[in-house]
């Protein structure tokens, strides 16, 4: 093996990669699939969602901020594993409000994607029912803090790729919510539809405007292919 | 610098140098002075440090004892805990509601006094206790409710109607025990300060981290990690500056120990910060204080004073010309989580206090990214200790994977409530005899963290190889409401969830409610099954050891107390959680409708 190289095995598939990668980049690189929400692969993992969460080595540990070691031994398609990712998936249905049928996002919506391939049907915990106002003041960019599953993919991305911090939190806890920088809403940020913050939301809370329901329903993103497909689909491509 | 137009502002940010990082102390200078930080305030501090709004507000909001919006000239939060509640705090609470006018969460319309419950406050051994604003009161009484008040008003100057500035204001009940029931080698000798110290710097720094692995310390705060390991690791860390912390977080309800020590043995707390500095190479420490143990900081500053005049701090300590050593002290601001060393860490940075992920560990990248060792307040004082009278003496005592001896906050259902310093291995009947509580019904070892243990198992011992723990110790007596207590620790997971990762942020609000449902009744047999795997996901899959430990006391208490949940089942297969008789009351409101009485 090359200097840098190791290998791990996922699920009995022995898998080769570079020092330095986190294990969930080099399992996407190799074709397979860890069930993930907040990782975005352009960004600084957060590792607040615990979707990607695996048992590696024996232990509990979230694949996306867990980065490889030569040896590693990694369960991650388990019934176990997918119990409590279901479970994560329906506190996030449960924390906010997700009317999927009439919402923008639906069938390109990461959120409900993912409740789709884990098996969800309805929710089994109570819904919390949060209010927020949503925030309109900016001319391109529709703000809908009830759809936020606090991944914070557009706070790293406003942070980094953009140089802006036009997001950060507010509270703690279950109360603990999206801030916009500043005091007059996002239309009075440096946020710009271009920004590469405006482009990273899993769900419909960071929505274009004037850009919904430019793809018909039932011809998005997921509604052809379930999520994470693309991914295995690298593996089942003849190497190159 | 620019100036942010407010004075006091301007001074505050000067103090800290501009830096970014000791947001915190800006913060709490704020709050102090105005009873909150106003939005405009908080505009000016970003402006002044240099960072954004949101960066400000994300911490601001993020801690307990800051508030955002005006409140009463005093701040009065009372303590709900499990022990607190046993000793009348309810009542406490209902006079000081009584004779405010006012429920608890609300300010007095005179703006005399904003009222608060809060978490465990470091008083388990005189509850009832409240902090108004910085002084504690304690053994608190519905009785001395009104002298209180009467001794809050008096304070106000009538002619600016403001607390008269310079003094505190004597307060009835505002007294703190140390309580040391029982003093081992830890607690007893009075030292001479800095013994440790001269002891230490007759030795090379790796010598100094030989002596330590020698006594077999391992970390006091609970988890148990070996102290020289921990310090190997951090003089292992990338070169360049170390930072040594000490962790006075001490927040898991029922413990008091660390209060003892910085109360009365503050001088060994600060000879092994000092010893760890010249063993790691850190020129300087800084001690994280919780907010709740602010009424100690003049104190403190006088030991450290009193330190500095001695040649215990500042350059070449004891005469020893290569070695110079400063000691911060950083006050928190009403977070349980910051108690977890890399949330401490980012709130030590000016920030919400959210853990890390790990890798990579505080040793290597912590405090403003440089190798820390992060030690609990006891752990310290043992490093004292082992350096004064050997690593032998110290090893002597306890088991051989614990050694030394333990300080035990116990609380609860006892005649004599307080700390007993007692050797590592000791089991649970042992300290219960002590306390004179032999018949407990149960005990919540380690706090609401910990678990519980029934009866059964009072023949288990204390110790890292059976029940580790960080101290606390809560007796309670074979007549109380199991159910209830275990919902109690339910609300406090929920209220001091940092909120980062979703398993813990949602999960806990829902085993509280959830476990609302059971002790009131509500649940069924299905219920009590949903319950426990919910449990076992946010137990699973947490980020930190909050969440992760957050459901023990109901899964500890569901294998030990089976009978309890039982007996509160409700027989049905399903009961509806919502009051269809109150929903269509409400709805019929909305509507504008005049519902049939009889139909309800
Ligand atoms: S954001 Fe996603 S999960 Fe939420 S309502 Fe829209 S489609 Fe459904
Ligand atoms: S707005 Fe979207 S991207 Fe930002 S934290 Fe919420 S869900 Fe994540
Ligand atoms: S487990 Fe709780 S306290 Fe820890 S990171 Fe997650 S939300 Fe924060
Ligand atoms: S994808 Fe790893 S924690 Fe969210």
């Amino acid at each position: 093996m090359p200097l840098g190289t190791l290998q791990f095995t996922i699920d009995g598939i022995t898998v080769q990669t570079q020092e330095g990668q986190s294990l969930i980049a080099a399992c996407d690189a190799a074709g397979l699939y860890i069930p993930r929400l907040c990782y975005h692969p352009d960004l600084r993992p957060a590792g607040n969602c615990r979707v990607c969460t695996c048992r590696i080595d024996g232990h509990q540990a979230a694949a996306c901020v867990t980065p490889v070691r030569d040896g590693m031994v990694v369960e991650n398609d388990t019934p176990q594993l997918n119990a409590d990712r279901l479970a994560l998936i329906e506190m996030m249905f449960v924390e906010g409000n997700h009317p999927c049928p009439y919402c923008v996002a639906s069938g390109d919506c990461e959120l409900q994607a993912l409740g789709y391939r884990l098996g969800m049907t309805a929710p089994v915990y109570p819904f919390f029912w949060p209010r927020h106002e949503i925030d309109a003041s900016h001319p391109d960019i529709f703000l809908d803090r009830e759809r936020c599953i606090a991944c914070s993919r557009c706070i790293e991305a406003s942070r980094m790729p953009d140089g802006k911090s036009v997001f950060s939190y507010e509270g703690r806890g279950i109360a603990m919510h999206l801030h916009v920088d500043g005091w007059g809403g996002l239309g009075a940020t440096q946020m710009a539809a271009i920004d590469k913050a405006a482009h990273v939301c899993p769900v419909a809370c960071i929505v274009i405007r004037r850009d919904g329901y430019r793809i018909p329903n039932g011809q998005r993103r997921f509604d052809k292919t379930p999520i994470g497909t693309d991914i295995e689909a690298r593996r089942k491509a003849p190497p190159s | 610098m620019a100036s942010t137009g407010d004075a006091f502002l301007d001074e505050q940010i000067a103090l800290v140098g501009a830096d970014r990082g000791r947001l915190m102390d800006v913060l709490r200078a704020v709050q102090t002075r105005y009873g909150h930080v106003s939005d405009a305030s908080a505009s000016a501090i970003a402006a002044g440090l240099g960072m954004h709004v949101g960066d400000v507000i994300d911490a601001l909001s993020f801690y307990a004892f800051f508030s955002r919006v005006p409140a009463g000239r005093f701040q009065i939060r009372l303590s709900r805990t499990p022990i607190s509640r046993i000793h009348g705090a309810d009542a406490v609470a209902h006079a000081f509601c009584q004779a405010l006018g006012i429920a608890m969460g609300e300010t007095s319309p005179d703006g005399l006094v904003t009222l608060n419950w809060t978490s465990d406050i470091g008083m388990a051994d005189q509850e009832p206790a409240a902090l108004v604003d910085d002084v504690v009161v304690t053994a608190l009484t519905p009785e001395v409710v009104p002298a209180i008040l009467a001794a809050l008003r008096a304070a106000i100057d009538a002619s600016t109607g403001i607390p008269s500035p310079g003094n505190r204001v004597p307060l009835p009940h505002a007294r703190v025990h140390p309580n040391v029931i029982q003093a081992g080698p830890l607690l007893s000798r009075a030292a001479r300060r800095g013994d440790g110290i001269r002891a230490a710097l007759l030795l090379p720094p790796e010598q100094v981290v030989a002596r330590i692995a020698a006594a077999r310390l391992r970390g006091r705060g609970g988890a148990g990690f070996p102290t020289a390991l921990k310090w190997r690791l951090c003089r292992n860390g990338p070169d360049g500056e170390r930072h040594i912390i000490c962790n006075a977080d001490e927040g898991e309800p029922g413990t008091f120990k660390d209060r003892v020590l910085l109360s009365d043995f503050a001088d060994l707390v600060f000879d092994g910060m000092t010893i760890a500095g010249y063993a790691l190479g850190a020129p300087s420490g800084v001690m994280y204080l919780r907010a709740e143990y602010a009424w100690m900081l003049p104190a403190l500053h006088d030991v450290l004073a009193a330190r500095r005049r001695l040649g215990l701090l500042g350059g070449a300590i004891c005469g020893h010309d290569a070695f110079g050593f400063e000691i911060r002290i950083q006050s928190g601001a009403g977070a349980y989580i910051c108690g977890e060393e890399s949330a401490l860490i980012e709130s030590l940075e000016g920030k919400r206090g959210a853990p890390r992920d790990r890798p990579p560990f505080p040793t290597e990248h912590g405090y403003r990214d440089r190798p820390t060792a992060v030690n609990n307040v006891e752990t310290l004082a043992c490093v004292a200790r082992i350096m004064e009278n050997g690593p032998e003496t110290f090893a002597a005592l306890g088991t051989r994977e614990s050694t030394g001896t333990k300080l035990m906050s116990l609380s609860g259902d006892c005649p004599h409530p307080g700390l007993y310093e007692v050797p590592f291995g000791i089991t649970l009947n042992g300290l219960l005899d002590l306390a004179g509580a032999p018949d407990a019904g149960f005990v919540q070892v380690g706090g609401p963290s910990g678990r519980s243990v029934a009866p059964k198992d009072f023949g288990r011992r204390l110790a890292y190889e059976d029940l580790s723990t960080g101290g606390s110790i809560m007796i309670f007596g074979p007549d109380r409401d199991v159910l209830d207590i275990v919902l109690q620790f339910a609300e406090f997971f929920a209220d001091e969830s940092c909120g980062w990762c979703t398993p813990c942020r949602v999960g806990t609000a829902l085993l509280r409610d959830q476990m609302a449902h059971v002790a009131a009744g509500r649940a069924t047999l299905r219920d009590i099954g949903a319950l426990e795997s919910l449990a076992g996901t946010v137990a699973r899959t947490s980020r930190c050891g909050l969440g992760q430990t957050a459901p023990n006391p109901i899964l500890s208490t569901m294998r030990d107390f089976p009978e309890r949940y039982e007996a509160r089942l409700h027989a049905a297969d399903f009961v509806s959680k919502i009051d269809l008789v109150a929903a269509q009351r409400e709805s019929a409101a909305l509507q504008g409708r005049h519902p049939v009485e009889e139909l309800f």
